[in-house]
């Protein structure tokens, strides 16, 4: 089973629509969004919702004013201030440790779970797709992030499918995390902008830390060479493959706006030929075939 | 007057409105860059760093001499930081919230409190606009800690202008909360918009009054704007796509440099906002 997990340090310089072409390029993926805070995926993939299941995140506390004493023990206790003077639990302040929970002498403090949001699984016309969306202003995105791509893993092993393409979140904190552990190599999608650069830099900086092989592809290239050949220069000093290049092209843009891939909307251009070869590299690259068998599932179950 | 500008979608322009407006507006005004994970405004901003702050959150350090092992610190520990096996007591300072719950439970005094460094915090200023930011330590998971530190931070007496991180779970909510007004920033796309309208129900969560900003305004379709005039989200600012824009920010220009011509519309923009904030506080019933 390998897993290609699509991320980028910054927002909004390809990631979902890449991830999109990969997939109409694909022969046989589970498609999987691990971006469940702001989850985009769908709008291309028009999914067919089979399954949809609660998630159930962490707990928050309550207080019971029936039986509060008012004796002060949790606002003492409350290390982020989420117990106002009147005895009420800021739920958006609520870190959900429970301290105030166990302390309480009068036992007058809930501690229900709370539902945090919802998963899918789904069919869509390239192949099976598990995403989610969590609630607004909700916490453990991480903790649904590792629930979206175990399920994906075990959709495809029931469908023996050998391939995972996860569309990634931006950033570099709990949900990137959650997202790359286990990964078989991490494609990152940057733009030649001092910020892309930059954030780049922070990402390759998480995938060291947590050891997962890296491969860098530049969207929108020609905004400025410059900085596309600094960005090669810093993935050939940092062990990362480069993948190649991506044109400024709205065809993007446009495809979206009608919920397609690059490869469903109008003519084929160079753009296309550019994907190819990226999707060409990255499924024959060594990280994805670490034993030189390209042929991976007949050897390794 | 706290202004957090935040977006749903991430590259739709957040950090550009944000250091524009703060250009715009100059002195009197201080920029807290809450996108911890991958701040950027100082690249744009280019203030001169003064001083930097590290952070940690607490996390327990197990006293062996006194510890009995009864499992107190393991059982009350709701993020699986502690475990106890046999005579020794692991800790998982990854996992821990720092909630002190540990610490206060044991009843052999055996737990005090080491840090894990959360990140750090960055001060400087250009040109009379302060400025902070906060750095997450690369491997560290909790973001929404190390905001609420930069914007502990901020100077109470300035305008506070918040450039914040892209989704809609924790992390935004620590840059939204007790904000005056959120500007959201998005572009005219199906992306765009599908996280527009989580953005605006985080914003309605929390009660702030809310505006927005239309960045490459010609590129897409038209839907944003259908569902701004619905949701009665008044629309502050469009920006219309230019290559010359693009191709500034990638170096990273500025448009109120480039196009000083531009410079008035920020203002006009933080004008607009300001009298959304004071019809917002005058409607409000003098409490008694």
């Amino acid at each position: 089973m390998r897993e290609i997990v699509i991320i980028s340090g910054k927002g909004g310089t390809g990631k979902t629509s890449l991830t999109a072409a990969f997939a109409a390029l694909a022969d046989n993926s589970v498609l999987c969004d691990a971006d469940v805070d702001a989850a985009d995926l769908h709008l291309l993939m028009q999914p067919e919702i089979r399954q949809r299941t609660d998630f159930m995140g962490g707990c928050k506390a309550i207080i019971n004013p029936d039986l509060c004493t008012g004796c002060g023990t949790c606002v003492e206790l409350c290390r982020f201030g989420a117990i106002t003077g009147r005895f009420e639990i800021d739920p958006i302040r609520c870190e959900g440790c429970g301290v105030c929970v166990d302390f309480c002498p009068a036992a007058a403090i809930d501690f229900p779970v709370q539902r945090c949001g919802e998963w899918y699984l789904s069919d869509t016309r390239f192949g099976p797709m598990v995403h989610a969306r969590l609630g607004i202003a909700e916490e453990n995105s991480g903790k649904l992030v590792s629930l979206v791509r175990k399920e994906a893993r075990q959709l495809a092993e029931q469908r023996a499918v050998d391939l995972i393409l996860t569309d990634g979140p931006p950033g570099i904190g709990c949900p990137v995390i959650a997202s790359i552990g286990g990964a078989t190599a991490l494609v990152m999608v940057v733009e030649p902008t001092v910020s892309g650069i930059h954030d780049l830099e922070r990402v390759v900086d998480l995938a060291a830390h947590f050891k997962v092989p890296g491969m860098v592809c530049i969207n929108k290239y020609d905004l400025n060479v410059e900085i596309t050949e600094a960005i090669e220069q810093l993935a050939r000093l940092r062990n990362i493959a480069l993948l190649g290049r991506v044109s400024f092209d709205p065809a993007f843009t446009r495809s979206m706006v009608e919920g397609k891939t690059l490869f469903e909307y109008g003519e084929a251009t160079a753009t296309w030929q550019q994907v190819r070869d990226i999707w060409a590299k990255i499924i024959n690259s060594p990280s994805m075939n670490p034993l030189g068998i390209v042929d991976f599932k007949a050897t390794i179950q | 007057m706290i202004i957090s500008i935040a977006s749903g979608k991430g590259g739709t322009g957040k950090t550009t409105v944000a250091v524009n407006m703060a250009l715009a507006l100059g002195s009197g005004v201080e920029l807290l860059d809450c996108d911890v994970e991958e701040p950027n405004a100082h690249l744009f901003l280019k203030p001169v760093i003064e001083r930097s702050e590290r952070v940690e959150v607490p996390v327990p350090l197990v006293d062996l001499e006194k510890c009995t092992f009864c499992r107190k610190c393991s059982t009350l520990c709701r993020f699986k930081a502690l475990a106890v096996v046999r005579s020794k007591v692991l800790v998982f300072a990854e996992l821990c919230h720092g909630c002190g719950g540990c610490r206060a439970i044991c009843p052999e005094g055996a737990i005090s409190e080491t840090g894990r460094e959360l990140g750090t915090v960055n001060f400087g200023a250009r040109n009379g606009i302060g400025f902070i930011n906060g750095q997450l330590r690369v491997g560290e998971a909790m973001t929404p800690s190390l905001i609420k530190r930069v914007r502990a931070a901020a100077n109470p007496d300035l305008i506070t202008l918040i450039d914040a991180p892209p989704g809609t779970s924790c992390p935004v909510i620590a840059a939204m909360n007790g904000a005056d007004f959120v500007l959201l920033v998005t572009e005219p796309t199906p992306f765009g918009l599908h996280d527009l309208k989580l953005a605006v129900e985080a914003v309605k969560l929390l009660g702030i009054p809310s505006g927005l900003v239309v960045n490459r305004a010609d590129i897409g379709n038209q839907e944003v704007f259908a569902y701004a005039e619905r949701e009665g989200l008044p629309l502050l600012l469009s920006i219309p796509f230019d290559r010359r824009i693009a191709e500034a920010y990638s170096r990273g220009k500025n448009i109120v440099e480039e196009f000083p011509e531009c410079r008035q519309q920020f203002r006009e923009l933080f004008r607009k906002i300001e009298t959304i904030i004071q019809d917002k506080n005058g409607a409000v019933p003098c409490a008694k």
